[in-house]
């Protein structure tokens, strides 16, 4: 069809992961290439994310598309198979809360709780703990957020699926267990198991041993960025 | 075909989230219930009903079922009535509109909320960091008249708050942010998009909006000591 799909990620982001499980699902072939953000980003990085300089970067036909939830819901838009999002009005509406609550609550919180240090670190512990109990309280009974499959809000938790565990083994802290939360812990698992996803997270053990070397590097780029 | 049954907003009358809910509506000729909250220390049991995870404005309840998060709200309300469309139709500018709408709420905001809560040299270097901002989100302008170009779309509703609180800043503050000779473009389609009629009539008073805000500085500085 001579339709150009390229997309900027990294392959330890969660977010550009996002965007990866989102193709796969729809069945869509694209171009990957990885950028070096800490130290080298790319030419057509710049060029195509000028406001944020920030992976993951979706490129359709030579119009960039940023931002993971801006291109989550394009992919949704432009790809009909495999709808990501529910079909009703406010099923809809729920997602998004959702998914807003993840990127805006959740994934700081954890992120901190795992790469600060002192009363930040405190306070973000209490707090990641308060939002992983109210988003467990979400999936109440659900195998998925998206109900009986994988949907938007599962991709988008893609960070407490997979990231979290690395990152508290990391840092030596307790956030995501399965004495406090059996049911994201049990989702988690039904996540990771999921033929999709399983192919498309970085492996454990690539991840854990990155964090650990890179944690200064990391905390130095992402502080005020998360 | 209005889409009739019960629509209430719960809402703050100082809340520019509120407003943005408050205009798409008016923009589609929605009929709605207005339920007043009294923040922002007496909340109603309504509202902690509605809205549990943040307990916060604006509340959209359609044949009684809640939706919280104005710009969520922006989106089910296109989806639902869809009169006067506010997201345009092709794909890559419907993902334009929602970037900037983003980046409004999550980088000019908190941007000009550090100038308010701030002062002296860490205002100065605010100020500095706010203009970067409002500066950037002025290129996604594109020198048109309005997000959505010859009239407005999503992304105007959703950014046009900016506008106004930048100049709530600005007089309580005594900075200059949006400067019309550094900003001419965001400069004229900030009181472009507030001189609309819909726009306009839906804007609470300028005295009170300064009165209130003023008060919430006064508050946040006696907390810090």
């Amino acid at each position: 069809m001579g339709e150009e799909l390229k997309l900027l990620g990294v392959w330890g982001s969660p977010f550009s992961r996002r965007v990866e499980i989102a193709l796969k699902i729809k069945g869509v072939e694209y171009e990957y290439s990885e950028e070096d953000l800490f130290h080298n980003k790319s030419a057509l990085l710049l060029e195509y994310n000028p406001v944020h300089k920030k992976i993951p970067v979706l490129v359709h036909n030579g119009k960039p598309i940023a931002e993971s939830l801006v291109i989550l819901e394009y992919i949704d838009e432009t790809w009909k198979d495999s709808p990501l999002l529910p079909q009703d009005p406010y099923e809809r509406a729920i997602a998004r809360f959702w998914a807003k609550f993840l990127d805006e609550k959740c994934v700081p919180a954890v992120w901190k709780s795992c790469m600060s240090v002192g009363p930040e670190r405190e306070k973000a512990q209490e707090e990641a703990l308060e939002f992983l109990s109210t988003l467990e309280g979400e999936l109440k009974g659900k195998k998925f957020f998206g109900g009986e499959t994988v949907g938007f809000v599962d991709i988008v938790a893609n960070f407490v699926g997979h990231w979290t565990g690395v990152l508290q083994e990391m840092a030596g802290v307790d956030i995501l267990t399965e004495d406090k939360f059996p049911v994201l812990c049990k989702w988690a698992e039904e996540f990771q198991n999921c033929p999709v996803i399983k192919e498309n997270l970085p492996p454990r053990d690539k991840l854990l041993a990155f964090f650990k070397a890179q944690r200064e590097t990391i905390t130095n780029f992402y502080k005020n960025k998360v | 075909m209005a889409d009739g049954g019960e629509v209430k907003l719960l809402g703050f009358w100082g809340s520019p989230y509120a407003l943005r809910v408050i205009w798409a509506l008016k923009l589609k000729q929605v009929p709605y219930d207005y339920l007043e909250e009294d923040l922002p220390n007496n909340k109603s049991s309504l509202l902690l009903q509605y809205n549990p995870v943040h307990k916060k404005v604006p509340v959209l309840v359609h044949h009684g079922k809640p939706i919280a998060e104005s710009l969520v709200i922006l989106e089910y309300i296109d989806e639902t009535w869809k009169q006067s469309p506010l997201l345009p139709q092709d794909p890559s500018e419907r993902a334009r509109a929602r970037f900037w709408a983003k980046f409004a709420d999550e980088k000019c905001m908190p941007a000009m909320k550090a100038v308010f809560c701030s002062e002296g040299e860490e205002q100065q270097k605010a100020v500095l960091e706010a203009r970067e901002t409002l500066k950037t989100l002025e290129s996604g302008l594109e020198g048109k008249l309005f997000f959505g170009g010859e009239t407005i779309n999503f992304a105007d509703v959703a950014t046009g708050y900016i506008g106004f609180w930048a100049r709530i800043v600005e007089e309580i503050t005594g900075t200059s942010l949006i400067d019309a000779e550094s900003m001419p473009s965001l400069d004229a389609w900030s009181k472009r998009f507030l001189e609309l009629p819909i726009i306009k009539e839906c804007m609470p008073p300028w005295d009170k909006l300064i009165e209130l805000n003023s008060g919430f500085l006064k508050m946040y500085l006696a907390s810090l000591k």
